[in-house]
């Protein structure tokens, strides 16, 4: 563990291999992040699937390029896929599940998490896979640094999806309803938007984006059907740091928790990146009690 | 105790005792089943009676697990050079030394499993709702996370037990016999404490844990009183199925969050929870179904569970035994009028 610090310390120039590699994949986990925020925000559905989500996303990719459709092009028919798919889930679980207590909500998406994760175990076996791009890489300071060109594109490419996204929710008629749901889903219904439809489209849209992160995943990294828990975990580790409906704060935690997890990757070894994680949830969660606490305190 | 209830207690009773003779081959999986019984019971406990949907119980199984196998490894011999010979090294344990170093296994497991949860409580009864599920489930997954880690015990190797002494068969029928005591001392005790003030305070936290505090319960208190008491019996679980299966690790034995974890609160919600037998219910339909699945439908076993959770949580909120009572509530006294206007008829003539 010293002689890594020490590493870093006397080449500086890993720092910035580190922190290329953080803030790309944490460009990735901030569009699940941030899927995973919608949902929770206008269904109250915390979907503990999303990580599974992201993982079928990966795979349908897979299974694409493995039949010949460039892997940047697979993004397109994939979520367009996982669109269709997350209204089927919808309607077959969300639906009945929103009006219910919040813990069974977490245990039917809990129990979707297992399913789907061994499912495409099934279909696709154990092991870890990627998606070739083709693409180069460039290489810096002497090559000391090296990035994959598609790296940077995965990166612009999110950059793209979440100001679409944001987009969306602003001008369209439809991101207006689904905003006016998420403040008040009475006031909304009695103003005429169909409330239904606005919960079926936003955890769609969440299938959807999970899914093109899921191939852009399976581009600049691994995927491996058991992968997917810790996708989900870390979508609740931002979102529950940056709060609902903060995209400029999901954003931050997103690309900090990406270079974070390097640097402990680095630091400590790969075997803590996933104790890592974990135990950032358990520190924001304690904090976020001694914050209330101190709240309580105040107002006695 | 009526005189009906006795009788079907000691009818499962002998049930229990016989079943090893009957069915030998099969005393490992039976004692597994006294097991899930205690999962489903100490699970209720704060799930259903108090409404702490915890995800993370299996924590405190693991950790009785694991302190169970270093007692008795550290009796008589040094736990970090048997831990990293990776089962080369064979301790042939006297009688006296294997018991010895059982009996005060189980005891250490059942006790640092209680200040455990005493801890965790402390830091994350803070937490509501959701979170607190959240929480738990992070706590189980660092906790299995940070013992693959640490070779002293074993890292994600895991650690070989110590051998059973006696002859064959022996070992089977000695460990179903615990795990049933277990099993039936840990219901004996919730039916005890169900029937006190205890099951009222928590049943008020459960119901709105604000206006119990503001009628004066110490809600904080009763909290870590009811997850000490399923740290207590899942700890001793823990060191009992550690010894029978022989060899423990941290991923799939001690810590299987996605397993042990998830069937604890499976079996509750099918059986009915906050009820004392609907987690008894719940387990034996849960485990006769598991152990169908991954007989015969080998690979889509954990299908079969997600796809049974799933059914249950949105289907069948109320369970078998709220099934049962919303159709015979007479069988759980409490009476319903089947005229209540003719009643109210004959109430104003009198």
């Amino acid at each position: 563990m010293w002689e890594n610090l020490q590493i870093l310390g006397t080449a500086p120039v890993f720092n910035i291999q580190l922190w290329l590699n953080g803030l790309t994949v944490g460009a990735v986990f901030a569009l699940v992040a941030y899927g995973l925020a919608l949902v929770w925000g206008v269904t109250s559905v915390k979907n503990l699937a999303q990580g599974d989500f992201v993982m079928m996303g990966g795979f349908v990719g897979y299974w694409l390029s493995r039949h010949g459709v460039h892997p940047l092009l697979a993004i397109v028919p994939v979520a367009i896929f996982m669109f269709g798919y997350g209204w089927l889930i919808y309607k077959l679980i969300i639906r009945r599940v929103i009006q219910l207590d919040l813990f069974t909500s977490l245990l039917a998406t809990f129990g979707l998490a297992i399913t789907m994760q061994q499912s495409l175990n099934l279909v696709f076996g154990p092991d870890v896979q990627t998606i070739q791009s083709g693409f180069g890489r460039y290489e810096m300071f002497g090559g000391m640094v090296d990035v994959t060109q598609i790296r940077l594109i995965a990166f612009g490419l999110c950059i793209v999806l979440a100001v679409a996204m944001v987009l969306f929710l602003k001008k369209s008629r439809l991101g207006q309803a689904i905003r006016a749901t998420a403040q008040d889903p009475r006031a909304a219904r009695v103003l005429g938007v169909n409330t239904d439809l606005v919960y079926a489209m936003t955890f769609s849209i969440n299938a959807a984006i999970c899914g093109a992160a899921g191939v852009i995943i399976a581009m600049i990294w691994v995927i491996q059907p058991f992968y997917g828990i810790a996708y989900s975990v870390r979508a609740f580790v931002i979102v529950t740091a940056a709060g609902l409906g903060n995209l400029p704060a999901v954003i931050l935690t997103a690309l900090g928790l990406g270079v974070v997890e390097q640097y402990s990757g680095f630091v400590l070894g790969a075997q803590f990146q996933q104790a890592t994680v974990v135990s950032l949830l358990l520190i924001i969660l304690v904090w976020r009690t001694l914050l209330l606490r101190r709240h309580r305190l105040a107002l006695q | 105790m009526t005189k009906r209830s006795l009788g079907l207690h000691l009818l499962l009773l002998a049930a229990g005792i016989a079943a090893p003779f009957l069915f030998p081959a099969h005393t490992v999986q039976f004692a597994v089943f006294w097991i899930f019984v205690l999962f489903a019971l100490t699970w209720d406990t704060m799930g259903g009676q108090m409404g702490y949907n915890s995800l993370g119980n299996v924590v405190f199984f693991g950790f009785g697990m694991y302190v169970c196998a270093i007692v008795q490894i550290a009796l008589v011999y040094n736990v970090g050079a048997y831990t990293a010979s990776d089962g080369a090294i064979k301790i042939d344990f006297t009688n006296q030394q294997y018991f010895t170093g059982l009996a005060l296994g189980v005891f250490l497991a059942a006790i640092l499993p209680v200040i455990l949860a005493a801890i965790l409580s402390w830091i994350l009864f803070g937490l509501r709702g959701p979170y607190f599920a959240i929480g738990t489930l992070g706590v189980a997954i660092a906790a299995a996370e940070l013992t693959s880690a640490w070779s002293w015990v074993g890292g994600g190797a895991g650690i070989a037990m110590p051998v059973f002494p006696g002859g064959p068969g022996m070992r089977e029928r000695f460990f179903y016999a615990a795990c049933m005591i277990a099993t039936i001392l840990c219901y004996l005790f919730l039916r005890w404490l169900y029937s006190t003030r205890f099951s009222l305070a928590i049943n008020a936290i459960r119901d709105d844990e604000d206006k119990a505090e503001a009628l004066g319960v110490h809600t904080a208190r009763y909290k870590m009183v009811a997850w000490s008491v399923s740290a207590f019996f899942l700890g001793i679980a823990g060191a009992l199925f550690g010894n029978m299966t022989g060899f423990i690790e941290p991923l799939e034995t001690a810590y299987p969050t996605l397993t042990f974890g998830i069937f604890m609160i499976a079996m509750t919600l099918l059986g009915g929870k906050g009820t004392l037998w609907g987690p008894i219910v719940g387990a034996t339909l849960f485990y006769t179904l598991r152990e169908l699945t991954w007989t015969y439908l080998l690979g889509w076993q954990y299908i079969a569970l997600g796809v049974l959770i799933i059914v249950t949580v949105v289907y069948f909120q109320q369970g078998i035994m709220g099934w049962v009572r919303a159709q015979k509530p007479g069988w759980f006294g409490v009476h319903v009028d089947a005229e209540p206007a003719k009643a109210l008829k004959t109430d104003s003539s009198s």
